[in-house]
């Protein structure tokens, strides 16, 4: 091991993680809010839309984002929709993790029994208090191991923005062998920086799941 | 209408070239999903041991794979251990050894999720009736487990087959590989052509991958 070359290119590595979280988390923040609207306009049936929900998500689900960041980043321009790398990695990420997200979120409120619903309403909680104070906690809760698999998910799914000319951690480690040929350094550094990224969120997710399972009791 | 290279597909080959591309990603994914079953069983069974140095293995090896993205596990197979050890591997050999690995770690945990799912009378109820232990997996538990798994595990061969894409990023010539290709041989002709052939492979994959998850679904609805 060639402790001089690591040390030499630690900071190269640190830059390029740092942009893997910044988009990642972009990204994740936007499939938070689409899969919430996709939720809300399921769980209200909307009519037409809920159509086109339904739609988006089967297929963001079922095709890999390596081909939904070449659809967008090579493709679209030739409909005269540009994208800069950085916008197209985000928009990407965005569209597959919104089909994901809004599965979580819809199981989740699935899980909720109906009676639960109609209790409230007989009580006479209105239809935004039954869903403030009685179906979303629960929804929460029984949608956080999913929610949290997803977060993990998307930030792997990061890996391959070096498709399009980010330069994230693949892309360093790729480049740095192909210019060095220090192949077992490049690639330590590699798996160093993925794990300081998602260690840290896998051990928050396993001890969110465990604070939050306060749904179902007595199942 | 404006030219969206949608007619280069139809040109000579090139369906024929892509409809190639994605049978050599299915027959990846595919290889992968038959190992990763049979050795996911044996896992599965390993991390339902109460020995806590089989539960230590089994844990450390799920959590290394859940963790580590498929990309970088590539990548230490075929550029780290081909430096490592020096030998040589094709591309197309270490996506199956990366997606066997993957997914055996992957079956192992639904296969234990399936396991303990039967209650435990269950066994002990066999045990009384003098069934062997070998005997209690093969004639109880196994069955009863296996219905649970099946939907599962054609949600993991969806997975596996939306996974393959990355084998790209490793040289291994599949769909995106081929309509790189045609893009390129039809630069002049029809300059356009990356809306039309890109939307097609992703339309590939879409058709690749959705029965699948159909099937999955109906399944757990009907036996779940």
């Amino acid at each position: 091991m060639n402790w001089d070359f690591i040390r030499e290119y630690i900071p190269l590595y640190r830059e390029a993680a740092l942009l893997t979280v910044r988009l990642g988390l972009m990204g994740i923040v936007f499939s938070i809010l689409t899969g919430l609207v996709c939720t809300v306009i399921r769980y209200y049936r909307i009519p037409v839309l809920r159509q086109i929900a339904s739609v988006y998500i089967e297929i963001s689900r079922n095709t890999p984002l390596l081909i939904q960041l070449f659809f967008i980043y090579y493709g679209l321009p030739k409909i005269g929709i540009r994208t800069d790398p950085a916008a197209c990695g985000v928009a990407g990420l965005t569209f597959l993790g919104g089909g994901y997200m809004a599965e979580a979120f819809r199981s989740g409120i699935e899980a909720v029994d109906r009676i639960q619903t109609e209790s409230a309403l007989s009580l006479g909680f209105t239809g935004g208090q039954t869903l403030r104070y009685v179906v979303l906690p629960q929804a929460l809760s029984i949608s956080m191991p999913a929610f949290m698999a997803n977060v993990i998910f998307l930030l792997k799914e990061t890996s391959v923005f070096s498709a399009v000319s980010l330069m994230d951690l693949m892309f360093t480690a790729k480049d740095l062998i192909g210019l060095y040929y220090e192949t077992t350094e490049c690639l330590f550094l590699l798996v160093v920086f993925y794990l300081l990224i998602l260690l840290p969120v896998s051990l928050l997710g396993s001890l969110f799941e465990r604070r939050l399972r306060y749904a179902g009791f007595g199942n | 209408m404006p030219d969206l290279g949608i007619e280069v597909i139809w040109k000579g080959k090139n369906l024929a070239r892509l409809l190639g591309g994605l049978a050599a990603a299915l027959r990846i994914s595919l290889i992968s999903v038959a190992v990763s079953i049979v050795l996911g069983i044996f896992v599965g069974i390993l991390m339902t041991w109460k020995n806590p140095v089989s539960r230590a293995i089994t844990r450390c090896y799920l959590e290394i794979v859940r963790i580590m993205p498929q990309l970088v596990l590539l990548f230490l197979v075929y550029f780290g251990t081909t430096r490592a050890f020096g030998w040589n591997l094709s591309g197309e050999a270490a996506s199956v050894i990366v997606f066997s690995f993957w997914g055996t770690a992957e079956m192992g945990d639904l296969v234990r999720g399936a396991i303990i799912s039967i209650p435990r009378h269950q066994y002990e109820s066999a045990a009384a009736l003098g069934l062997m232990p070998s005997d209690v997996y093969r004639y109880i538990v196994l069955p009863q487990s296996v219905r649970r798994l099946i939907p599962l595990s054609i949600n993991l061969i969806t997975r596996m087959i939306k996974t393959t894409s990355l084998v790209l990023m490793i040289g291994v010539v599949e769909v995106l590989k081929v309509a790189q290709q045609i893009i390129e041989a039809n630069r002049m002709s029809s300059p356009n052509a990356a809306f039309g052939v890109y939307l097609f492979v992703f339309l590939l994959y879409f058709a690749a991958c959705w029965p699948v998850s159909l099937l999955a679904r109906y399944l757990e609805k009907k036996w779940g």
